[in-house]
């Protein structure tokens, strides 16, 4: 199918071994367990920021229309759902829906998961608030095509989060060698470091795909705490940026 | 799905109030189950018992909105003066005195009748609309469930929650059902509580000798009236507290000179066997545990309350800022989080404490001139003098926010 030409098939096959084990939090993504409060902080501050809403309120995101692009298990679309807000996850690879769905229902949580691609909702004309676009621009074959759906998505004024991983020597040290070859907190292969995007680089593509980036911060893993940090320097190896369709 | 409360307290004595409290301020629905069968703990006058609060505490209780209602009835510590002592020749001349005028941030603490601090929780409890008193029953079963946990009380009644949280003491039922093992022994001592009327004044010092059979703190309260904390081996704190009042005001008034003038009791007399009970772990699945659950310490320096409030501080800002993600309150990340911020600071002043008693309750002659030269030179190295200071008042280390006196 000619939506789907952005999923490059041998990235979504390496996902779907891994699904299975989204929600053991002393598993395989054990990382992206830890980063997860990181990553929600940023989201849930800039959508707060946003749309006006008042986080110690509960479900202060009643209202709006969330897609979650590359939910895997559900690790940021529960919380979103959790928050009050209407939430669709979708993912191409097949085996994370069930997972996900599974584990929805045991959380009490109603959320539309979606085996499709961001390229076929925007295509059924879809939209939302809210794209979350979390660690997937790395892995997908065309960014530029791939921003450009995540902008058709988009109301206007809606909110695209994009986070990725910066291409330097330090994130091959990190992220590849580190990461993959040391610690083995992702299994070889997870990530191509050719395919890292530098902030330039992206807020470039964002731009051409006809969204207005708006802010950027740096994620920054602390080996003393064991815990990850937002950082507004430091940018060098996981980043998140936050973009606006104005019209 | 939905649940009878948010969270779900085993245990209404001080930490659970406390921590029902922060958490409902943050808008989280709350269960509290208390024991005691009606809340009548308030009404009695004073029975002696009272808590020296470390400004880090009293802080806690100002962003909960207590301090003002329970500050006309508190005595600030203004110094603290430690000495070694024999039981018969009262204190040696070395010793060290801490004063509040060395640090910045005012008292050291203060001191607080259980009375006045109870009631304060009470009354905040009763009229706060998340939270919800249950009274004369305890937590009998506890089980996991898909979306949380449920109780049973000894009421027969059930109650859900996403969270359980243990405030129930060092024997907590809900960790041992939890299966989460306890390491401790016993101290072979026993605390005699107690309060004293005194002629003179007491200027806010509070003093802990360190006698060959355990520390004897004197902490001011208002007025001229003092709380005892005394510890001595098993056998002599039964002989001691078999005594009629007039003997043991004899056997005290020996052990800490005539400095307060003469010296008559102001309230019950108490007893508690000192032991040290360390869970571990924190947590479980769907479950926390709080203060003297998670670490039960020897009382020396009064630190058992104020290392709870740091645990209610800890954990109801762990859990408001995971509820503001969107993370389930109850899950492992968030459980595990809590726990590394706690299980260090604690584990480490319960075995400093444990040290500093193995250290002090003796009286080989070896260990007595390596202590009393050890003190004499923190007295003499301000620098040193005001670290012991700060954390004494419970200003160091990675404060929590309501320890710092601010809303989460």
């Amino acid at each position: 199918m000619e939506t789907t030409t952005t999923i490059d098939p041998a990235e979504v096959a390496k996902f779907e071994a891994m699904a299975a084990e989204w929600w053991n939090p002393h598993g395989k993504f054990k990382p992206l367990h830890e980063m997860n409060p990181c990553r929600l902080d940023y989201i849930t501050q800039q959508i707060a920021a946003e749309f006006g809403r008042d986080l110690s309120q509960p479900r202060p995101f009643a209202g709006l229309r969330l897609l979650d692009i590359g939910c895997g298990g559900g690790l940021l679309s529960e919380p979103m759902a959790r928050l009050g807000a209407d939430v669709v996850g979708a993912d191409a690879a097949p085996r994370n829906i069930p997972v996900a769905r599974l584990h929805a229902e045991q959380s009490g949580l109603t959320i539309d998961y979606r085996n499709t691609t961001a390229e076929a909702l925007a295509a059924a004309g879809e939209r939302f608030d809210v794209v979350l676009n979390m660690e997937v621009v790395e892995h997908v074959a065309d960014p530029l095509a791939y921003l450009t759906a995540c902008h058709d998505l988009l109301k206007p004024g809606g909110l695209m989060v994009c986070s990725t991983l910066n291409r330097n020597p330090k994130s091959f040290a990190m992220a590849i060698v580190g990461a993959e070859w040391i610690m083995r907190w992702l299994p070889k292969g997870t990530h191509d470091w050719a395919k890292f995007i530098t902030p330039e680089e992206l807020y470039d593509l964002i731009r051409k795909a006809g969204l207005d980036p708006v802010d950027r911060k740096g994620m920054v893993f602390n080996p003393i705490s064991w815990s990850w940090s937002l950082s507004a320097r430091d940018l060098s190896v996981n980043y998140v940026t936050a973009s606006l369709r104005r019209i | 799905m939905t649940h009878d409360a948010d969270l779900l307290i085993a245990g209404g004595g001080l930490n659970g109030p406390a921590l029902a409290l922060a958490l409902a301020q943050s808008g989280f629905s709350v269960a509290v189950v208390d024991a005691r069968p009606a809340p009548a703990r308030a009404e009695t006058g004073f029975d002696g018992r009272a808590y020296a609060l470390a400004l880090a505490s009293q802080r806690l209780l100002t962003a909960l909105g207590l301090w003002q209602g329970v500050a006309p009835h508190s005595q600030p510590i203004l110094k603290i003066v430690t000495a070694d002592g024999t039981t018969a020749n009262g204190p040696a001349p070395f010793f060290l005195a801490f004063d509040h005028a060395e640090i910045e941030e005012g008292p050291m603490g203060y001191m607080l009748e259980d009375r006045f601090l109870y009631a304060a929780f009470l009354a905040a409890m009763q009229a706060h609309p998340n939270i919800r008193l249950i009274s004369g029953a305890t937590v009998d079963a506890q089980q996991i469930t898909a979306t949380g946990v449920s109780i049973t009380l000894s009421t027969g009644t059930h109650l859900t929650g996403r969270l359980l949280v243990g405030c129930d003491g060092r024997q907590s039922g809900c960790a041992a059902r939890a299966g989460i093992r306890r390491t401790g022994w016993g101290y072979g001592q026993t605390a005699l509580v107690t309060a004293i009327e005194h002629d003179h004044p007491h200027h806010g010092t509070a003093w802990q000798y360190f006698l060959p059979s355990g520390p004897l703190a004197i902490l001011p309260l208002p007025g001229n009236r003092s709380s005892i904390v005394w510890s001595e081996t098993d056998a002599n704190a039964a002989a001691i507290q078999a005594l009629p009042d007039a003997d043991y005001l004899a056997a005290l008034r020996p052990r800490f000179g005539d400095f307060l003038g003469t010296i008559a009791l102001a309230g019950r007399r108490f007893t508690y066997p000192l032991s040290l009970s360390l869970a571990h772990s924190f947590v479980a699945p769907r479950l926390a545990l709080v203060g003297d659950a998670a670490h039960g310490v020897h009382p020396i320096a009064g630190q058992g309350l104020n290392l709870g409030l740091r645990d209610v501080a800890a954990l109801a800002e762990t859990l408001t800022l995971a509820a503001r993600r969107g993370e389930d309150i109850g899950s492992p990340l968030v459980l595990d989080r809590y726990q590394q911020w706690r299980r260090f600071d604690s584990t480490a002043l319960a075995l400093g404490m444990d040290t500093v008693n193995r250290l002090f309750s003796n009286d080989n002659p070896i260990l007595r001139t390596g202590r009393d030269l050890g003190m004499g030179l923190v007295n003499a190295i301000p620098a040193l003098r005001r670290t012991f200071i700060r954390q004494a008042a419970g200003l160091t280390g990675d404060l929590p926010k309501l320890l710092q006196g601010k809303p989460i």
